[in-house]
């Protein structure tokens, strides 16, 4: 950037915009450019803040509804957590709980911290930021693992009057914070972590 | 308006943190990482486009029989029930959670779905020795069918659910299972052996004039 040269998120092409020109174009795969995602923090703030909102309904209402002859019972993500629990079930209670709970969670802290950071021009642990950058990136998806859980359960266990299970308003919910953070993910441009260093050494000689 | 692309088409800018650097050249197999923050730039890949072909064709027809067959079955009591990766979706907007059944129905069978059938377009494609423009269209939409194409993160869940089912029925694991379960490594390998930057190295470009320019029509003339 300090150079003045674009480099293309598609195809990877360095070049160089023209100076009067109003819109910038990578000349190998015709994809706009400009130097940082646009408005990458205010739209990362944005999903963040969406899927802040979605995250208390989604742990407090239902997932799951269970009806068997005898009565019914809803389940939130963390009540289908305990009830997984068990000597030999443990290891799913735990997939659960990390995929469901611990990811979302650390998800939306750790991208808060990114973006504090870079808005106040933080030029410290600029690895270990973008480190923490690559994991969330990398591990968001497997915040999925609930959803397919409870559509194959409800879509199996249907033996009425015996026994069956529906999704409950909950699962909207937890769906919508795992794609909303996927999008704040995805909106939030990495190269901001090293802008202020870079600024600095420029400043600096 | 069309930018200016760089003299040297070796020099970039790292995607992470911007670092202008030149890329080495790699011999098959070998990679170069960032010196300032370490992401991998480009790795050579050895043989990448008949592999990335072969694996993607095998791929295409693991995930039609996936989707045809049903993945899981229980008994209970002498009733029995069985369901598809799509019947899943089904039952989901029949309850009313559409938004939800849409989402599922999009990362296990439509992205997918679209991954598969772009990588198998783009190898059949980058063939030629100077790929047509089309498949610079179709390698700049491939990431995001990739992002949201989630057959493993699926696999698991299923898996999930098949374990809590068996407290109370007995589980009849269905074809579609093990056959989403090769599909996940033939996906891995797919992803693993295919070089975008080849690709974009040979294909033509959006600016024609340019690519005379920077030098990389010459580059590859000279290699092949």
């Amino acid at each position: 950037m300090h150079r003045g040269l674009q480099s293309c998120g598609v195809c990877g092409l360095l070049s160089r915009p023209a100076p009067d020109a109003d819109v910038c174009r990578c000349p190998r795969c015709d994809e706009v450019l400009s130097f940082r995602k646009p408005d990458s923090i205010q739209r990362t703030w944005a999903f963040l803040l969406a899927a802040a909102v979605c995250y208390i309904p989604a742990n407090v209402l239902p997932v799951l509804t269970t009806t068997t002859a005898t009565g019914s019972e809803s389940d939130t993500i963390m009540q289908g957590v305990v009830l997984l629990w068990s000597p030999s079930g443990w290891p799913l209670s735990m997939i659960v709980l990390v995929a469901s709970i611990i990811i979302p969670s650390a998800k939306i802290v750790a991208l808060a911290y990114l973006l504090i950071s870079v808005r106040r021009g933080s030029i410290a642990n600029n690895e270990r930021r973008l480190r923490l950058y690559r994991t969330i990136e990398f591990i968001g998806r497997w915040s999925m693992v609930d959803v397919f859980v409870d559509t194959f359960t409800a879509a199996l266990i249907q033996l009425q009057p015996l026994m069956s299970v529906e999704p409950g308003p909950g699962l909207f919910f937890f769906a919508a914070v795992v794609v909303l953070t996927m999008l704040a993910v995805e909106s939030f441009d990495p190269r901001l972590i090293w802008d202020a260093t870079s600024a600095h050494e420029v400043e600096n000689g | 308006m069309y930018n200016e692309p760089v003299s040297d088409p070796s020099i970039i800018g790292c995607p992470h943190c911007d670092l202008v650097q030149r890329l080495p050249q790699l011999a098959p197999g070998a990679s170069a990482r960032c010196p300032r923050c370490n992401e991998e730039l480009w790795r050579h890949k050895e043989d990448a486009l008949n592999r990335t072909l072969a694996l993607s064709l095998g791929a295409a027809a693991l995930y039609l029989v996936a989707n045809t067959v049903p993945m899981l079955g229980l008994t209970v009591v002498g009733r029995s029930a069985s369901t598809t990766v799509i019947g899943g979706a089904e039952h989901l907007w029949q309850q009313g959670t559409r938004v939800v059944a849409v989402l599922v129905m999009f990362t296990a069978v439509i992205a997918p779905a679209l991954q598969i059938g772009l990588m198998l377009a783009i190898a059949l494609g980058a063939h030629s020795r100077q790929p047509r423009r089309w498949v610079g269209t179709l390698l700049r939409h491939y990431p995001t069918t990739r992002l949201w194409s989630m057959i493993e993160v699926m696999m698991l869940g299923v898996l999930v659910a098949l374990v809590k089912i068996a407290d109370y029925a007995t589980v009849i694991p269905g074809m579609a299972l093990f056959v989403l379960g090769a599909l996940v490594f033939l996906l891995a390998a797919m992803e693993a052996n295919f070089d975008a930057r080849d690709v974009w190295r040979r294909i033509a470009w959006a600016r024609d004039d340019a690519r005379v320019e920077s030098g990389e029509a010459r580059m590859v003339a000279q290699q092949s």
